[in-house]
């Protein structure tokens, strides 16, 4: 169940449009900070709100990347193997972080801590190579700053 | 050379109104429009200007916003395409994060000018602290009352919202982000009707790029004979260059339209990292083709471009070293674009597909020489019949590749490995 306060943002973003679906991008953003994915429960929850079916909800879900449908770790390491990232070495960050966190692409810690993905181009390709963890970006990634990062995520 | 769009980037706190209006020229622009023009003569100013859209199509502003119906009696609205997804873009980030209010400016005469009364800034969903940014700026400009009832006193009301997407690079299709705005699968329409017909929930719709907006104030207030001075004839004004890859000093620089990408990449952006050989450079974002060394000498505007074989695109260019393996390139490419086709059209959901199974079987050693035909017979399939551009998007890169480094993948088929062993991806 979405928080008092979250429902009210909800309520606050529907306004912008001059339909309710609109919202639905921003509900969804709203509901996966608060409770860290999108479960069926939430999709139920999020059509009563927005007055469509569990289904459209689904399908839109499911179209973006953003969203997860299963549970992720506490801080979602997601990291940029397009081309300029590449170029600059992104693979070779990859294997550190899967060495570093004992686990491979697309898995989760069983502390449920970090889960590891790879994405595409995140708009920081001046500043190659780089990894967002949840909302923050990380650029210039070095494996020196890579450790210092995990050190200051408790 | 003179720099407007950039020019206050670097000063303290540049995201504030308080510095916007500090600069002296801070919404004068908008003053100067609502006050002393009506919108038929804004939009002929921007028609005269040759302003370009920077979003990747170079279709002119000026033209567009005289499509938008007048007095129609009914909403019309305004899209601006913050979705910033093609690879080897970053540019309108920097606008977002260094200059918001001269983006919220040129909305704002843009609105005027075509009639409009609330805006959608359409922002990749990624971009959250640059949501944030912007919500900020757009906050301030209504407690400020450049936006909101009766701006600046006149009969003239305007509402801008943020809507932040969710991760999907076809939803920086015009068509795409307008079904993503009315809460739908980000799939684009087909065409026509076209969006200053038929628009967000059917109503007259423009959509314009960040950067096209932000270089409206300047036309604006400095005029179109000034905006024409810049640049070449038919590629106007100054752009923004975003560099990445193998140089010393990546990032955007504002230069005019017609610069070489020689003195771009080896003054501007500082040559080659450790002044190793240059081998290829993408000119202008992932979906144009790849240009060899031998051709920096292009001029970086819309013709130059085109005669060379690519295009500008997004101005994006990402600069390889000798030590890049050009099939690596096509795997992780084509990779991009099998992940962000939506699937609609055949050709584009199967070629994408295919293409990058091919590339990398070929990258892996076990490709046959029979397979390189077959690509260019897939990416010519894939070109000028789907229902969006991201089809040929596809396509562009692989054709480039090939035609400029068909060596190598021979050469990748005749060893049955990847010659780089150092490559930057092992
Ligand atoms: C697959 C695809 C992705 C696109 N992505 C973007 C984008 O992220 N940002 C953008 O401004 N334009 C993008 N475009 C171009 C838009 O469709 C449209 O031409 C542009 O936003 C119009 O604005 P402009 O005339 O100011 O450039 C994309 C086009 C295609 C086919
Ligand atoms: S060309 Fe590709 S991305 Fe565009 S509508 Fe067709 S399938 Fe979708
Ligand atoms: S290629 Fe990695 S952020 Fe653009």
């Amino acid at each position: 169940m979405l928080s008092q306060d979250a429902r009210r943002s909800v309520e606050d973003t529907i306004k912008k449009y001059s339909q309710k679906r609109a919202a639905i991008l921003s509900t969804l953003h709203i509901a996966q900070k608060e409770i860290g994915w999108i479960s069926k429960d939430t999709i139920e929850e999020i059509a009563g709100i927005l007055d469509i079916t569990p289904i459209e909800v689904k399908e839109v879900v499911s179209f973006y990347t953003m969203f997860n449908l299963r549970d992720v770790g506490k801080y979602h390491i997601q990291v940029c193997t397009n081309l300029s990232c590449s170029l600059l070495g992104s693979r070779h960050i990859v294997n550190y972080l899967e060495k570093r966190l004992g686990l491979g692409v697309g898995k989760t810690t069983e502390d449920k801590k970090f889960t590891l993905s790879e994405v595409e181009c995140l708009g920081s390709c001046g500043t190659a190579p780089m990894m967002q963890i949840n909302e923050d970006y990380y650029e210039n990634l070095t494996e020196e700053e890579i450790d210092k990062i995990l050190m200051s995520l408790a | 050379m003179e720099k407007y769009l950039t020019k206050n980037f670097d000063v303290p706190n540049s995201e504030t109104i308080k510095a916007y209006l500090n600069r002296g020229d801070g919404y004068k622009a908008v003053e100067k429009a609502l006050k002393e023009m009506t919108p038929e003569q804004i939009i002929e100013e921007v028609k005269k200007s040759g302003l370009r859209g920077r979003g990747g199509a170079g279709f002119p502003a000026g033209l567009k916003w005289s499509f938008m119906p007048k007095d129609n009696g009914k909403p019309k609205y305004i899209c601006c395409n913050a979705d910033e997804s093609e690879p080897g873009t970053f540019k309108d980030r920097q606008i977002i994060e260094r200059d918001p209010h001269q983006l919220i400016e040129g909305l704002i005469i843009g609105a005027y000018a075509m009639g409009v009364n609330t805006v959608y800034i359409y922002i990749r969903g990624e971009y959250a602290s640059q949501a944030k940014i912007l919500q900020k700026a757009i906050d301030e400009a209504y407690e400020n009352r450049y936006l909101g009832k009766n701006i600046l006193g006149t009969d003239f009301s305007i509402d801008i919202y943020v809507h932040r997407g969710g991760g999907a690079y076809i939803c920086g299709e015009e068509t795409g982000l307008m079904e993503s705005i009315e809460g739908n699968k980000g799939q684009p329409r087909k065409k026509p009707p076209f969006p200053a017909g038929y628009g967000v929930w059917g109503y007259p719709t423009t959509i314009n790029n960040v950067e096209t907006f932000s270089h409206v104030s300047h036309i604006i207030n400095k005029g179109a004979d000034w905006f024409k001075g810049i640049g070449t004839e038919k590629s106007t004004g100054n752009t923004l260059f975003g560099v990445s890859g193998h140089v010393k000093r990546p990032g955007v620089y504002e230069l005019p339209f017609g610069v070489s990408l020689k003195e771009i990449i080896y003054e501007h952006a500082g040559g080659i990292r450790n002044d190793n050989e240059l081998k290829g450079v993408i000119p202008g974002g992932s979906s144009t083709k790849i240009l060899t060394d031998s051709m920096i000498d292009v001029k970086m505007d819309y013709d130059s471009l085109m005669q060379a074989g690519s295009s500008i695109g997004t101005g994006a260019i990402i600069v390889m070293d000798h030590t890049t393996c050009m099939v690596r390139v096509g795997c992780v490419l084509s990779h991009f674009y099998r992940h962000e086709t939506c699937g609609q059209c055949t050709q584009c959901r199967e070629g994408t597909a295919w293409m990058h199974q091919i590339i990398s079987r070929i990258e892996k050693g076990e490709g046959e020489i029979e397979d390189l035909d077959i690509l260019l017979d897939i990416a010519s399939n894939m070109e000028g019949n789907t229902i969006c551009a991201l089809s040929d998007a596809a396509a562009w890169p692989v054709q480039g590749l090939l035609r400029h480094f068909r060596d190598e993948f021979e050469e990748h088929i005749k060893q049955k490995r990847c010659p780089f062993t150092d490559s930057f991806l092992v």
